[in-house]
């Protein structure tokens, strides 16, 4: 049995950007924008970085393929850069790379840095996009919206909630979100809203309104991670380590076969019970201090709070209304505005919640700042309910 | 005996009012407020002549062996393809095999019927065919073919089995009268004045072919029971039969009112509408005009009333849903340069060798079974998707085309581009088993939930407009629509 990922690497610093329309800025400025505060945090040197790795989720629309853009805007020295694509996991799954080649002892010192360029595309939400010449010939043109949405039929079908229940929890996740994304310098939306303006947007995929949708932002975030040893050196102490790196891929299983019922996220589910098995969490809801899951939509929230353990299955309506993951609630889901708010520069959002993770463990979070976090759990999907990418990472104090 | 074994139609259910073509076009010629009678057959964005000829067919089909077609003719002169043959689309999508002759037959308005008279006359082949007409003509803004005409599709199956209407002869009569034309590089018809049409056209070449007809087969003009002559003009059939001597109860409606003349195709439709009511030796008429006139004649038999199809002309004819907007249906036909959004800008260029891979999966929605564990799975796949099975090229050919469906998740999605937006899309689980994420088309609002039955459908998947090309797929319908 692999012992696992548990504290072998610290996070030797960080940076993020402004996520927002950002179109004064090029993916070589959002990246530039993250890495000098990263590299001023880490307190080292560009040179001290061994290898690097380098998350963008949809090329064709910015920055283009392969480790060059990454290699060439920060004018790298020479040394391996790996570009990783895997949809919304992609800021994780950079951060991953950088992780596992500390921990193999291949490098002492390593950058993972997620970019997404999305504003340039010239309308709202994520850019149209082919599937791949096989896909394209039958999948419907769903869109984002489009279909996370199903979750909610799906979800009503099973637990026969109604469905003015339903969307009033999908619109108190949404003033929640508004909630805190207010009080984020860094966020993209920043701006309070009433549940009523949530109930009543305009649909864009039913029954999901505007409100119900996260940003499609401009951004950059990253980490430089090493050993707990080389940190401490470094002259590091309060230090963050990972303490669990686990993604599980769909593999045809919900869309083709027939034990899914389209309520909720298998996915996750697996991924997420490996995570707490990697960190040793024997209970969730009582050891984890915040999430940041991935609220492209407010159904996915809802739904992935039962799919991580935090809310009974058939019970995350009542929860969520009960303000369980509110700023104030038991486990506080999205302190930083989430995708919902702080914005969603696919190849970043990964890297962006592991840097609220570290704020917060830190003290540096400001209006927001949590008393007292100790876990951490970041959740990413990429793709649709039927086939994605799931990622998880548990991040907490290094004790 | 030889004669007709078996029929089909096809209707599409959106119906266009004609007063909404009143209303959007009087201003400029108010004598369309004389036509805004009744409504029209249109095609949704997603159907065209291929999509209508595959449900009519299946509609014959429902009561005609699949294995036992070996020829499948399809008539029309709005054939998508000019040079990709479309019987072959048609007869993939039916799943009729590779081992049959297929024709293309155009250029004229009676091209069903003398597509019809060929494979009657080819009796000693003695070769169960179907013929397949099917029309989706555009027309100018306001003009009078676009109150008058309709869009649909019907099918017939030709041999020796099961004869409902039996082959007594035909005649035919050809002349280059010109009534209107379409050439070559012409998107709408051109056409010339209905009194000249009526008197040199139709008054002159139907009693030619007719009348030959009667004497070589020794019948009666009064005898006819059920004279079909398409037209769009509306008192016309009558006329001409009063010139032949033929009862005017036994003039066929032409239902311009409630379906719009479907082109080639409407000799066909109603033949069918005849068809649906007929009793055992009634004699049928059916002209065909176009440079010419064709004449057939039918008497129909006993087996009819055990052949009739599950849906026939009228209950194609009855399954419709009020459309209003004009502007939708010029959008649809591409008569105005509509706004797409960015969204519609992506390009879909269709990968030839990739689409023949995975043809009969595309055009036969054929998936497949497993011979290990018995899991039906659509798209096939290697391995089996059965996590307690997962065996390597285990999957045998399962056709899915008729298999209902009932919805499992679903969204009406208005940020994606769709050319009749919200796009209705989800996740269907089939009867019997298998499941797609899939397209929905025709869906009136509120119509689906989680748990509907649905039906599967051939159906335009996209257009490339850059060159030319379409790609077709299966759509779910909300069964009751």
């Amino acid at each position: 049995m692999a012992s696992g990922i548990k504290d072998k690497v610290v996070i030797l610093g960080m940076g993020c950007s402004r996520f927002g329309e950002r179109w004064d800025a090029s993916p070589a400025d959002l990246m530039s924008e993250a890495f000098e505060e990263c590299i001023a945090d880490a307190g080292i040197g560009k040179d001290r970085i061994e290898a690097a790795w380098f998350g963008a989720g949809i090329d064709a629309f910015n920055v283009g393929p392969s480790a060059l853009p990454l290699s060439v805007a920060l004018r790298l020295p020479n040394i391996p850069v790996t570009k990783v694509e895997n949809m919304c996991a992609t800021g994780t799954e950079a951060f991953r790379g950088a992780v596992y080649a500390v921990a193999s002892g291949a490098c002492d010192i390593a950058l993972a840095l997620g970019v997404e360029k999305l504003k340039d595309v010239g309308y709202g939400g994520l850019p149209q996009r082919t599937r791949g010449v096989e896909n394209d010939m039958y999948w419907p043109n769903l869109s984002a919206p489009g279909s996370f949405a199903q979750l909610a039929s799906g979800y009503r079908a099973k637990h026969g909630v109604d469905k003015g229940d339903l969307k009033r929890a999908m619109a108190h996740i949404s003033v929640k979100s508004h909630a805190n994304g207010a009080k984020n310098p860094k966020a993209h939306l920043r701006r309070e809203i009433t549940e009523e303006q949530a109930m009543n947007a305009p649909y864009i995929a039913e029954p999901i309104g505007l409100f119900d949708c996260c940003g499609v932002s401009d951004g950059s975030a990253c980490a430089i991670v090493t050993t707990p040893e080389i940190a401490r050196q470094l002259g590091k102490s309060d230090l963050v380590s990972v303490k669990a790196l686990q993604l599980a891929a769909s593999n045809g299983n919900e869309a083709s076969f027939g034990d899914w019922d389209g309520s909720y996220l298998k996915t996750t589910r697996i991924a997420a019970q490996r995570a707490y098995n990697e960190a040793g969490i024997k209970h969730p809801r009582a050891e984890i201090s915040m999430t940041e899951v991935h609220d492209c939509f407010s159904i996915t929230e809802l739904v992935t709070m039962e799919d991580l353990q935090l809310a009974d299955e058939g019970q995350a309506v009542r929860d969520v209304l009960n303000g369980d993951f509110d700023a104030g609630g038991r486990i506080p889901c999205q302190i930083d505005g989430g995708l919902k708010c702080f914005g969603h520069p696919i190849g970043a959002s990964g890297l962006r919640m592991i840097y609220e993770n570290y704020l917060q463990f830190l003290g540096r979070a400001g209006d927001r700042q949590m008393a007292d976090p100790r876990l951490a759990l970041n959740h990413n999907l990429g793709g649709f309910p039927h086939q994605n990418i799931c990622s998880i990472s548990i991040i907490g104090r290094y004790e | 005996m030889f004669g007709i074994t078996a029929y089909g139609a096809y209707i599409p259910r959106s119906r266009l009012q004609k007063s909404a073509i009143a209303d959007a076009n009087a201003w400029f010629d108010a004598s369309l407020r004389g036509l805004a009678k009744g409504e029209r057959s249109v095609c949704n964005w997603d159907e065209d002549t291929i999509t209508m000829a595959v449900e009519a067919g299946q509609d014959c089909l429902s009561v005609l062996d699949p294995g036992s077609v070996k020829q499948l003719y399809l008539a029309s002169t709005t054939l998508p393809f000019l040079d990709r043959q479309n019987s072959v689309v048609v007869s993939q999508a039916l799943n009729l095999g590779s081992r049959l002759r297929t024709m293309d037959i155009s250029a004229s308005q009676r091209s069903s019927t003398s597509a019809l008279i060929n494979l009657l006359d080819a009796e000693k082949a003695g070769e169960a065919a179907l013929l397949i007409a099917s029309e989706h003509r555009r027309t100018k803004c306001g003009s009078r073919q676009e109150m008058l005409w309709g869009d649909g599709a019907a099918a017939l199956g030709v041999g020796s089995d099961g004869v409902i209407a039996e082959y007594l002869g035909s005649a035919s009569y050809v002349t280059d009268f010109v009534d209107h034309y379409r050439g070559e590089d012409a998107t709408l018809d051109y056409d010339w004045e209905e009194r000249w049409v009526r008197d040199e056209g139709y008054l002159k070449s139907v009693p030619a072919a007719v009348n030959e007809l009667l004497e070589q087969t020794g019948t009666q003009a009064a005898d006819i029971n059920h004279f079909v002559l398409p037209s769009d003009q509306a008192r016309t059939p009558a006329v001409v039969a009063k010139a032949l001597g033929i009862n005017a109860e036994a003039v066929v409606d032409s239902h311009l009112q409630d379906c719009g003349v479907a082109g080639t195709a409407h000799a066909l439709l109603l033949l069918a509408s005849v068809l649906d009511q007929a009793n055992s030796g009634e004699l049928v008429l059916l002209a065909g005009f176009g440079q010419g006139a064709d004449a057939i004649l039918l008497r129909v038999t006993d087996a009819l009333a055990q052949r009739r199809p599950g849906l026939g002309f009228n209950g194609a004819l009855a399954r419709r849903r009020v459309e209003q907007n004009y502007n939708r249906f010029l959008s649809f036909n591409n008569l105005v340069d509509r706004e797409i959004g960015k969204r519609g800008e992506l390009d879909k260029q269709s990968y030839l060798p990739a689409m023949h891979r995975h043809k009969d999966f595309l055009t036969g929605f054929v998936g497949g079974q497993c011979r290990s564990c018995g899991t039906i799975q659509i798209p096939r796949e290697n391995y089996c998707v059965n996590p307690d099975c997962g065996a390597l090229d285990s999957q045998d050919d399962y056709p899915m085309a008729s298999k209902p469906g009932r919805v499992k998740t679903w969204t009406a999605d208005r940020l994606t581009f769709d050319w009749n937006p919200p796009a209705y899309f989800g996740m269907v689980e089939f009867e019997g088993g298998g499941r797609l994420m899939m397209d929905f088309t025709e869906v009136e609002e509120g119509a689906i939930e989680s748990g509907v039955a649905v039906t599967t459908h051939f159906r335009i998947k996209q257009f490339d407009n850059q060159r030319g090309f379409r790609k077709y797929f299966w759509k779910a319908i909300p069964a009751q629509q």
